[in-house]
């Protein structure tokens, strides 16, 4: 979230699309209420069903799952259209006024300046903007090859917004097509409801003025497609044309789904980052300078303005992030041990793992209370991938899926003799006996206490990862093999080494000086040892150690910040500066000198975030500014300090984005339609197939007409709470949700059981829920039926273990193919078939 | 006033009543249960459910002297926590249930390869096997450079699964483990 | 016993006067349920199982979101869902938290002859006291709301308690303080008049629900259980929430001049009989109501 939970309350306005928070998120759902009960504020939700959200909302429009960018471009056009903008906000605070290169097109066909159709990807290089007072472009060096495209120092730009190669030009062009007649048709929202929606969403800003504010609530119904992150841009650029980010009451906000993927994304448990979003190395990175060269932006703005450009500092991050994994070991003679970082030029994602497995390449698994069965996209290859895999270690709290692979539904007695995987289930512990933190969606880190002892042998995770890490070291040491070093060198100077204290690990995230750090400004000195109170203190010579740059500032010298429990909340918005520890540097709206206007004025005097105070020459208010706190309006330094242009992107240049700078509707992978707005180029151009005979797509012609969704039920907690009796008792057996209807059509009875099929072969069987909450939909013309499936049932459970369901789960019919920025698979709005089991 | 009916028929026979058992009675009918959580430890911690991140209360029997091991007896929310003020959903309001549960694993096992059934394994045994198939793994496939001599230190064989409530601390020691082992199949929850 | 804040008001089948009633002053306690943010989270259900420590029971999916078709001896209360669509067309999912509303003239009380199985306190909450119960299932009967529930093996009614220990040691009920959105609201009867009072004008003046209005209903003296609605009009689209509640004609009669009949049925032994009788009668004597209703007013708690 750009904002936090508590802030919602002081929304004017709030649309909630591709998220469902009273039944996902209950207790954060308090606060869109507490705005409606205290501010009389508006809700609009959108939604392919209509969702115990929708029972609480103001407006309800039913839409058809993956057409929410012809949505939001239908709402961007009607802003444009009635100028309901925030002007000052879109010349100064955004990309609006830059002027784009020649030579960049619009995909009126679906396909933006630069397409490949061989290797179905893009030249970028018309995706920038265009120099300013520069004569030509340098002309290549023969013989060399030409240099990456880059941002150029000095933006061409134009403040009256008239310039038609300025990005807001361009913007209107580019959603011009997203008539209420076209949303219509993609959405199979009537264009009237569609009408007054825009009109109600976009009303805060009715004669551009500035004082209300609006949000964006949203979750993995936006995520969770092939074009998903396009769907948060389109978002985003809503939200910078009606100047709402920065703002109490504003922002776009994710609601991520579980306790802790926030963290995890922070510290970069996935592939492609390193913590603190550090990009990782790539193999052309000949050394830690290359690499840095390479990932190190430099400013790219109007001349007359100024660019924190806060991603300027990423070696400071970057050494002190390599002398925390390897100490002494990393040094700048060895270029900080760079090497033993490994280098990645390809995807490596979630769907990946489970295609090289299946092709052999993956021989063993670690999981960590993660369900890989259940969980990801098309259960049948998973299975069959994890039937090659020559050893499998599964740490849970309870028998799962894919602990139990080998003798999953379907398996004969011969087969399982023939599965050769080793497999070791470990009984790890529970959140009740672990400490530790947990980021949440509004970025705060919160420390919790354990109150019990692990049951049984059960043992705490951290434990089982140390004891098999010290182990394989102690093996390369006696042993020696495969580039040893990095392993060897790593390092670990916990007090108890084979179980590692949680605290020693989140002073280690924070970061210490190694040696005495002077702060040249305020003259301070951290001594060495001494935790550092933030990441302005971090280094690249070597004297700093920080395991995860955002966090700097967790714990420090003053303590464990993210431990404490301070209730008070001095200027009523909901920020509670002392309550845990906010990433970064407890600030609680992203952004939030966008809340003032170019003179450092808050837009609305009754929420005051920041404010430019000039007796004092600098930045002050009731949140921590997000900002350089001693540039002075009149700098006209941009409040979007993590881009190198120092404004909000509505213009995306370069590769920012896979598949082009402004989003474009592409239809679901699986989509009953073809595009109405490019028929020709009807899915998103940049999406690959895998090829494995386990990988089939469906179309209508074959017969899957029907358009499924998949989520979670309010009761249930994906695949866990179904060894939990209470929950079971709530919702005791799964269902489809079926729309009356189609039920009709069929001769489908509430409480008969229904078998769902998809081109993956598989089926979920599953009792029919005959709903009038899900209608019939119109879509370019056509009768087009959705059904919803709750994702709950699997293989082992209470009702599971008593044959008291299918044994059937949701994601064998779910298709591997995923979004090309985020790599999340399209676990909605797939194409099935419904029939009468 | 007109007396209702009630109150006419109560003071028509209250006198001998209130003598013979005075307010002793009170007591007797006022008999609601013992509060369960008068005297119970309180540990704050944070509901493992969604990322809203609620603050709990876990409430054990022992007052954590040495000689006890604690016992959970209730969760409820913790109302100091801004956020949830207290509030729970049906999932955070039965924790207590996920805490003790007779479905929870409570000793290593293996599933040797063929096998139809899992075998109880020790604690240091399974970290020995699970280390030499890591290291077996590894060293079979590392990857030192790449087709175009180009060091890319990687390796590709091993996938590492992280879960949706493994602490930040927890997930660090992963990154740094599995990074080391040149891990590049490192997800999580995070991206499904 | 910790029950700092119950004082006793009315105790069922006791002859005499209510120990220590009036000794001090009434604190009227009162629950807010606004179905307008009600999300049909059921968080309410689980802690009050939670709570009262009730074990796991069977349940069977009916083609509903709700947990269970009605309430039960160890299921004080139940979100009932109900899909509605308007004259319009215009569909809206219900949700209401049905339970015990906590009458303060107690249809359940009056009609209960064994003495102290049930006892109102001064604070509003009617209490079941299982020790004293007799199982004869009259309360069941008194309720206009069909909420008392009778456990078959142990022979006892059970009900709502509003969490009179939590209450007794000055903590709100367990659903309270679960609530997620806050549809659930705690409080003396005064503010919670008020907090539903002005959350209906809002709704009025500020949405589309025209008809929005505070469901509190006078056939039972009033309750400390008491509902913000969409539309007052229709209380029966919330899953049968009756739009005018009253204690039935015969449990009236019974607690009232044949006061002594009832008393010689049971010292004849024919409590059975009778139970039966009153168990299976018209509950709803509607074409009374109106006679009735004056008398009522009169039983109305100051």
């Amino acid at each position: 979230m750009t904002n936090g939970w508590i802030d919602i309350k002081n929304t004017d306005m709030m649309l909630i699309m591709g998220g469902n928070p009273a039944e996902n998120h209950p207790c954060g759902f308090k606060w869109p209420v507490e705005a409606k009960r205290q501010r009389n504020a508006k809700m609009i939700v959108v939604d392919p069903r209509f969702t115990r959200t929708a029972a609480v909302a103001d407006m309800f429009l039913q839409i058809r799952a993956g057409a929410d960018i012809a949505f939001l471009g239908g709402v961007v056009r009607y802003a444009i259209e009635n100028q309901r903008i925030a002007k000052e906000y879109l010349v100064n605070y955004t990309n609006a006024a830059f002027i784009v290169k020649d030579g960049f097109k619009l995909p009126e066909d679906g396909l933006y300046s630069g397409f490949n159709s061989g290797t179905q990807s893009y030249d970028k290089s018309t995706w920038n903007y265009e120099e300013s007072g520069s004569g030509p472009a340098p002309k290549p060096v023969a013989g060399a090859p030409p240099p990456p495209p880059s941002l150029p120092p000095n933006v061409a730009y134009d403040l009256t917004l008239e310039n038609p190669r300025c990005v807001y030009q361009l913007l209107k062009k580019q959603y011009s097509r997203y008539t209420p007649e076209m949303v219509e048709r993609i959405t199979g929202i009537p264009k009237d409801q569609f009408i007054k929606a825009a009109d109600l969403f976009t009303s805060i800003r009715t004669g551009g003025d500035m004082q209300k504010a609006g949000t964006i609530i949203y979750a993995v119904g936006w995520t969770q497609h092939t074009f998903g992150s396009q769907i948060i841009r389109t978002a985003a650029i809503l939200q910078l044309v009606l100047g709402n980010v920065g703002r109490a009451g504003g922002g776009v906000n994710a609601l991520r789904g579980h306790s802790n993927i926030q963290g995890a994304t922070d510290v970069a448990g996935i592939f492609d980052n390193l913590p603190g979003y550090l990009k990782v190395p790539n193999p052309a990175d000949k050394d830690f300078s290359g690499w840095m060269a390479r990932i190190t932006p430099k400013s790219a703005k109007p001349k007359e303005w100024d660019s924190f450009n806060y991603w300027g500092n990423t070696p400071r991050f970057a050494v002190s992030f390599l002398k925390t994994m390897y100490g002494d070991a990393a040094t700048k003679e060895n270029d900080w041990a760079y090497s033993y970082l490994p280098k990645v030029d390809r995807e490596y994602s979630w769907t990946h793992i489970w295609d090289d497995m299946y092709k052999g390449k993956v021989k063993g698994v670690i999981a960590f209370g993660m369900n890989a069965v259940a969980i990801g996209p098309n259960s049948r290859k998973t299975i069959d991938a994890l039937k090659k895999s020559d050893w499998l270690a599964v740490c849970d709290i309870y028998p799962d899926e894919t602990s139990e692979f080998w003798k999953s539904p379907g398996i004969t007695a011969d087969e399982m003799k023939n599965i050769k995987t080793e497999v070791y289930r470990l009984p790890g512990a529970g959140f009740a006996e672990k400490d530790g933190t947990f980021v949440n969606s509004a970025r705060w880190l919160q420390w919790k206490w354990a109150a019990v002892p692990p049951p049984g042998d059960a043992k705490l995770d951290q434990e089982i990862l140390a004891r098999i890490f010290l182990k394989v070291r102690d093996l390369y040491k006696k042993e020696g093999g495969a580039f040893p070093d990095p392993i060897l060198n790593l390092s670990w100077n916990y007090t108890t080494p084979q179980n590692p204290s949680l605290a020693d690990v989140a002073k280690e995230l924070n970061g210490r000086a190694l040696a005495d750090v002077e702060d040249k400004p305020t003259q301070q000195t951290m001594k060495t040892g001494q935790q550092l109170p933030g990441f302005s203190w971090l280094r690249d010579d070597g004297s700093t150690a920080c395991g995860n740059w955002i966090w700097c500032g967790s714990w420090t010298e003053a303590g464990a910040l993210m431990q404490r429990r301070g209730t008070d909340d001095p200027s009523g918005l909901g920020i509670y500066p002392n309550w845990g520890w906010s990433w970064p540097m407890n600030r609680r709206v992203l952004y939030n000198r966008a809340s003032a206007d170019l003179n450092g004025k808050p837009w609305d005097p009754s929420r005051r975030q920041v404010w430019w105070n000039e007796a004092q020459k600098k930045w002050v208010g009731n949140d921590v500014p997000d900002f350089k706190v001693d540039s002075a309006p009149q700098d006209h330094m941009g409040p979007f300090i993590m881009n190198p242009e120092g404004v909000g992107r509505l213009f995306v240049p370069l590769g920012g984005m896979a598949e082009g700078p402004f989003p474009e509707h592409y239809e679901p992978f699986e989509s009953p339609i073809a595009n109405p707005l490019h028929p020709q180029q009807s899915t998103n151009p940049v999406v690959k197939k895998y090829q494995s005979d386990l990988d089939k797509y469906g179309t209508p012609e074959q017969g899957f007409t029907v358009v499924c969704t998949t989520y979670r039920l309010t009761e249930h907690y994906h695949y866990w709470t179904k060894n939990n009796p209470m929950n079971v008792q709530l919702v005791p057996e799964m269902f489809v949700e079926i729309p009356v209807e189609l039920a009709g059509d069929l001769g489908i009875n509430g409480g008969d059981k229904v078998k769902v099929s998809s081109a993956r072969g598989a089926t979920y069987i599953a009792k029919a829920m005959v709903t009038k909450r899900i209608k019939p939909m119109t879509i370019d013309g056509k009768k087009v039926y959705q059904i919803g499936i709750p994702i709950h049932q699997g293989y082992r459970g209470i009702q599971e273990d008593e044959g008291k369901n299918a044994r059937t789960i949701v994601n064998l019919l779910s298709p591997t193919v995923t979004d090309p920025n985020a790599y999340t698979p399209e676990f909605k709005g797939f194409l099935v078939k419904l029939e009468k089991a | 006033m007109n007396p209702t009916r009630r109150s006419f028929l109560k003071a028509g026979t209250g006198a001998v009543v209130a003598s013979v058992f005075g307010f002793d009675l009170k007591t007797a009918y006022a008999e609601s249960r013992e509060l369960k959580i008068a005297r119970t430890t309180e540990t704050r911690s944070t509901c493992p459910y969604c990322s809203v991140s609620c603050g709990i209360i876990i409430h054990t029997i022992g007052d954590k002297a040495k000689n006890v091991t604690a016992q959970v007896v209730h969760v409820e929310g913790d109302p100091d926590h801004p956020i949830n003020r207290g509030t729970l959903c049906p999932k955070g309001s039965s924790l207590m249930q996920d805490i003790l549960n007779d479905r929870r694993l409570l000793k290593p096992q293996v599933r040797r390869p063929g096998s139809d059934h899992w075998e109880d394994i020790g604690w240091d045994q399974a970290y020995n096997e699970i280390a030499r198939h890591i290291k077996t793994t590894r060293d079979a496939t590392f990857v030192a450079t790449d087709a175009q001599g180009r060091t890319v230190n990687r390796c590709e064989s091993i996938a590492w699964n992280g879960g949706c409530t493994d602490t930040n601390e927890f997930n660090f020691l992963a990154v740094k483990t599995m990074r080391s082992l040149g891990v590049v199949f490192l997800e999580n929850q995070a991206r499904v | 016993m910790s029950n700092g804040t119950l004082e006793i008001k009315a105790i069922s089948g006791h002859a005499g006067p209510v120990p220590g009633r009036d000794a001090s002053r009434d604190y009227g306690i009162c629950k807010v349920i606004d179905v307008t943010t009600c999300i049909g989270c059921k968080a309410c259900e689980v802690a009050c199982l939670e709570w009262n420590g009730y074990p796991f029971r069977e349940t069977v999916f009916d083609n509903t979101y709700q947990t269970m078709p009605d309430l039960a001896w160890n299921y004080y209360n139940l979100i009932r869902f109900n899909e509605h669509v308007a004259e319009d067309g215009t569909l809206s999912w219900l949700m209401r938290k049905d339970g015990c509303m906590h009458c303060a003239d107690p249809g359940c009380l009056r009609a209960c002859p064994a003495d102290g199985a049930i006892v109102q306190y001064a604070n509003g909450i009617v209490d079941f006291n299982q020790d004293h119960c007799i199982g004869c299932q009259y309360c069941v009967t008194g309720c206009p709301f069909n909420i008392p529930k009778f456990n078959s093996e142990t022979k006892k009614v059970h009900k709502c308690t509003l969490c009179s220990d939590r209450v007794g040691a000055g903590l709100e009920p367990a659903c309270i303080k679960a609530c997620p959105t806050g549809c659930l609201h705690f409080g003396s009867k005064e503010d919670m008049t008020d907090l539903a009072q002005n959350r209906a004008k809002q709704l009025r003046e500020h949405t589309s629900h025209k008809n929005a209005g505070v469901y509190d209903p006078a056939g039972v003296g009033g309750t400390h259980v008491i509902y913000v609605l969409h539309d007052i009009e229709h209380p029966e689209l919330y899953g049968g929430l009756p739009k005018n509640p009253r204690v039935p004609l015969l449990v009236r009669l019974w607690k009232g001049p044949l006061k002594w009949l009832g008393n010689l049925a049971i010292t004849a032994g024919i409590l059975a009989a009778a139970g039966h009788y009153i168990r299976f009668g018209p509950k709803r004597l509607d074409e009374h109501q109106d006679e009735d209703r004056d008398e009522a007013k009169k039983g109305e708690p100051k």
